[in-house]
C-alpha cells in the first residue's frame, strides 16, 4: 500500500535564529529531503554604491565599514588601495606595517565570529561561542586602544594609517598572543576530534574543485576545495611579499574542512603578526595627501584577501571629488551562487550547517 | 460561520509580486512617524504625582527585572548586542538571560540594525505578533533616524514610521555600557506604570 | 604576480579568429555587444590564454551608453584581462549572458538588471533580486530622482 505525499514549501524566514542576519531561504520540501532551494536577499540592501557618489573620497570610508561589519579594517584597507592606485599616493614603510599588523589581527577576529556561529549551529548551544567572544575583547581591546572604536574603525585612510601606535600597545600585543595560544590548545583539545561536531559536518555539503571556480568563489571556501589560491600569495599587495607563512588547504570540500581551514589561518595570522612586529621601522604613518583627494581621469580596480575571501573595489573617476561610479565586488555574494546545488539531496537539519558553514554577512551581500 | 481563506499560491513569480505589493501598500501608509507612546506620563505627572497601589509596584517590579528580548537582528548592531549578552558586559545580572525566539513568548524588541523598506512588513508582523505588554527599543543612529544611510532609496528613516518607540538609543554602533543604560531607562518608565484600573 | 597581460597582444589572437570585433581601450580591449558570447568562450577554451574564472561584472552609466566591464583571471597561468563591451540603446539595452561559461554571472547579472535595467538574453532566471518586482525605475542610473 503505499502513501500518497506532496511537497510543501517551507519558509526559513528573514528573522530566524540560525540564519546569520536577514537572509531568507524557500525551501521545498519531500518530507525531509531537500528538492529546491531559492535564496532571496535584499532584505539589507542601503545603496552604498549609489550614496559613494556622492560623498568625497575620504568621506567613502565610514560607508565601507559597515559593507562587512565584522571586519571592518580589511574593507578599509582594500578601498584605500583602490584610492591609492587612481590618485597615484605610495605608502611609507611604517604605515604599510601597521596596515598588515590590524589586518590580520582583524583576520582572526572575524573568524572567531565564523567559527562560532558555525559551532552554534552544529548543536553546542552558546557555549564555544560566547568563549570565542570573550577572546575578541581581547582583540577589540587593542583597536579601541589605537582608535577609540570597538566594532567601525575609520582608521585606515588613503596614503597610510590616520594616526600613530600608541607606546603601550606592542607589549599589550605580546601579552595577548601569549594568552591567545593557551585558549587555542583548550580549543583544540575539546573540539578537533569531537565526534557530534565530526558526524555532522564530515562528508556533509561538498563542494567540488571545478565548481568551486566555475563560480568564483574565494577565501576559505575555494581553499577548502583544494584550489591554493590566496591572493597574499598569488598576487602580494602592501608589504606580504617580505613575510613567511603558508597557506591551509582542505581535502574533500565538506563543511569540517571549512571550519579547519580557518582554524589553520587563525594560527597563520599570529605568526604574521609576530614577524611584523618584529621588523616594525620607525618613521611617518601617512604619505602628505591633501584634504580633497582628486584623482585623474581613469578607472582601476584593487582586490585583498579578506577573511570572506576577494574584496576588490571597481573605481572610475572623472577628475572631481567625488567618484563616478563605486562597485564592490562583494565575496559573500559569490560565495552564495553554490547554494542551491550544495544543498539538494540532504535534510532539512544539513542545510542549517551547511549555510553555517559559508560563513557569509549579510552588509556584503545586499550592500 | 463561513471562513474565507486566501488561495494558496506556489509559484515563485506570484510569491515575488504579492510580497512586493505589500511592501509598496506599508511604504504608502507609512509616510508620517507614529506618535509618541509616553503622552499619559506627561498628564499624570500634571495631575498630582503617579500613585501607584502596592500590588502594582509588586506587579512592576517583577516586569521590569525579568525581560526577555526578541530576536530582531538586520546588521551591525546586532553584534554590540550580542557582546552585552557574552561574558564581559553580562545582560543577565539585569534579567535578560535568554534570547527568545518565538516573539509570542518575548517583551522586549531591541531593534538592531538599518531598516529597509523590503524588510519593513516582516517588522511590523513581528511586533503584531508580540502578547502585550510590550516595548521597543531603538538601538543605534540607523533605528532612531536613518543614519549614514537617510537619502538612500530603499532605507527607512527611523523605526517609529512602522512601530512605536518607548526608548532612543543613539550611537553608531552604541557601547554595550550605552545598551545597559537605555535597558535601566526602561526598567524606570516600566516601573511607573498603573495596572490596575487601565484597560 | 598575477599578470596583466597586455591587450594589444591579446586582441592579435582574437582578431585572428574573429576579424573586425575588437578594438583598443587603455589596456582593455573593447568588444561589439553581437560578437561577446564568441569573444567569451575562445578565451575561456584556448589552451594558452585558459581564463577560467571571472572576478566580475561591473556596469557603469555614461549618458549616451552604458558600459559593461567583465574581469577574467586564469588560475594555472595567473594572467588577468579587462573585457569591456557598450550597449547604446537607453530604453531596453540588453546583451548575451556569460551564464554558460561561468556561472558566476549568476547574481551579478541580475544584479545589473535590477538596478541598471540591462537586461542579459540567455539568463535562466532573470528577475529582480535586491529590489522587489513594483519598484519603479532602476536606481543606479545616473538620471534617478526619488
Amino acid at each position: 500500500m503505499t502513501m500518497q505525499t506532496e511537497p510543501y514549501v517551507l519558509n526559513v524566514g528573514p528573522v530566524h535564529p540560525s540564519t546569520h542576519g536577514v537572509f531568507r531561504m524557500r525551501v521545498t520540501l519531500d518530507g525531509e529531503v531537500v528538492i529546491n532551494v531559492e535564496p532571496v536577499f535584499g532584505y539589507l540592501h542601503r545603496g552604498i554604491e549609489k550614496l559613494a557618489e556622492e560623498r568625497t573620497y575620504t568621506g567613502i570610508i565610514p560607508l565601507t565599514d559597515r559593507l562587512d561589519y565584522v571586519a571592518s579594517m580589511t574593507n578599509n584597507a582594500a578601498y584605500c588601495m583602490a584610492v591609492e592606485k587612481l590618485a597615484g599616493i605610495e605608502v611609507p614603510e611604517r604605515g604599510e606595517y601597521i596596515r598588515v599588523i590590524m589586518s590580520e589581527l582583524q583576520r582572526v577576529a572575524a573568524h572567531f565570529i565564523s567559527m562560532g556561529s558555525f559551532l552554534n549551529d552544529c548543536g553546542s548551544y552558546f557555549t564555544p561561542f560566547l568563549l570565542m567572544f570573550r577572546e575578541r575583547e581581547r582583540i577589540t581591546d587593542l583597536f579601541e586602544m589605537v582608535c577609540g572604536q570597538r566594532l567601525m574603525y575609520n582608521y585606515i585612510r588613503p596614503g597610510g594609517v590616520s594616526q600613530d601606535l600608541p607606546d603601550e600597545f606592542v607589549p599589550a600585543l605580546k601579552t595577548m598572543l601569549e594568552q591567545m595560544k593557551k585558549y587555542i590548545e583548550e580549543h583544540e583539545k575539546l573540539l578537533k576530534e569531537n565526534e557530534i561536531l565530526i558526524a555532522r559536518s564530515r562528508g556533509v555539503g561538498i563542494l567540488p574543485k571545478e565548481m568551486a571556480i566555475n563560480i568564483g568563489a574565494s577565501g576559505p571556501t575555494l581553499r577548502s576545495a583544494g584550489v591554493k589560491w590566496d591572493i597574499r600569495k598569488a598576487d602580494p599587495y602592501s608589504v606580504y611579499n617580505r613575510f613567511e607563512f603558508d597557506i591551509p588547504v582542505g581535502e574533500q570540500g565538506d563543511c569540517y574542512d571549512r571550519y579547519r581551514v580557518r582554524m589553520e589561518e587563525v594560527k597563520q595570522s599570529f605568526r604574521i603578526v609576530e614577524q611584523a612586529v618584529k621588523q616594525l621601522p620607525g618613521g611617518p604613518v601617512r604619505a602628505e595627501v591633501p584634504q580633497l583627494i582628486r584623482p585623474p581621469k581613469g578607472e582601476t580596480y584593487a582586490h585583498i584577501e579578506a577573511p570572506t575571501g576577494e574584496l576588490g573595489f571597481y573605481l572610475v573617476s572623472d577628475g572631481g571629488i567625488a567618484p563616478y561610479r563605486c562597485h564592490i565586488r562583494a565575496p559573500s555574494l559569490m560565495n552564495l551562487t553554490v547554494l542551491r546545488d550544495m544543498m539538494i539531496g540532504w535534510k532539512l537539519q544539513d542545510l542549517i550547517v551547511i549555510f553555517g558553514s559559508f560563513a557569509i554577512t549579510m552588509g556584503e551581500v545586499d550592500r | 460561520m463561513e471562513v474565507t481563506r486566501p488561495p494558496f499560491i506556489y509559484s515563485d513569480k506570484e510569491l515575488d509580486e504579492h510580497e512586493g505589493q505589500v511592501v509598496e501598500n506599508l511604504k504608502a501608509a507609512s509616510q508620517t512617524p507614529f506618535p509618541d507612546p509616553d503622552k499619559w506620563l506627561v498628564e499624570e505627572a500634571e495631575k498630582q504625582g503617579v500613585f501607584l497601589t502596592t500590588v502594582d509596584a509588586v506587579i512592576n517590579w517583577g516586569r521590569s527585572n525579568s525581560i526577555y528580548p526578541a530576536i530582531c537582528f538586520p546588521a551591525c548592531c546586532a553584534f554590540e548586542f550580542i557582546a552585552a549578552m557574552g561574558p564581559r558586559f553580562d545582560l543577565s545580572r539585569f534579567g535578560m538571560e535568554i534570547l527568545r525566539a518565538s516573539p509570542r513568548q518575548a517583551d522586549l524588541m531591541i531593534t538592531a540594525g538599518t531598516l529597509t523598506w523590503k524588510m519593513a512588513p516582516n517588522i511590523r508582523r513581528i511586533y503584531d505578533q508580540m502578547a502585550e505588554p510590550k516595548w521597543v527599543i531603538a538601538m543605534g543612529a540607523c533605528a532612531v533616524s536613518g543614519g549614514i544611510f537617510r537619502s538612500s532609496y530603499n532605507v527607512v528613516p527611523g523605526y517609529n514610521r512602522i512601530i512605536p518607540v518607548d526608548v532612543y538609543l543613539p550611537g553608531c554602533p552604541p557601547r554595550p555600557e550605552a545598551l545597559i543604560y537605555a535597558i535601566r531607562m526602561l526598567q524606570a518608565k516600566i516601573r511607573k506604570r498603573a495596572n490596575i484600573g487601565k484597560d | 604576480m598575477t599578470v596583466a597581460l597586455a591587450a594589444v597582444d591579446v586582441q592579435k589572437k582574437i582578431e585572428a579568429k574573429f576579424p573586425g570585433t575588437t578594438s583598443i581601450e587603455k589596456n582593455a580591449i573593447l568588444v561589439k555587444a553581437e560578437s561577446l558570447l564568441d569573444v567569451m568562450s575562445f578565451l575561456k577554451k584556448s589552451p594558452d590564454l585558459a581564463f577560467d574564472y571571472m572576478t566580475t561584472i561591473t556596469a557603469v552609466d555614461y549618458f549616451d551608453y552604458f558600459e559593461v566591464i567583465y574581469l577574467l583571471v586564469s588560475m594555472e597561468k595567473n594572467h588577468g584581462l579587462t573585457i569591456k563591451t557598450r550597449v547604446f540603446d537607453r530604453e531596453q539595452p540588453s546583451l548575451p549572458s556569460v551564464i554558460s561559461l561561468w556561472h558566476s554571472a549568476d547574481y551579478q547579472e541580475r544584479e545589473i538588471y535590477d538596478l541598471m535595467g540591462i537586461s542579459f538574453k540567455g539568463h535562466p532566471n532573470l528577475k529582480r533580486i535586491v529590489l522587489w518586482p513594483e519598484f519603479k525605475g532602476y536606481p543606479q542610473r545616473r538620471d534617478y530622482l526619488q
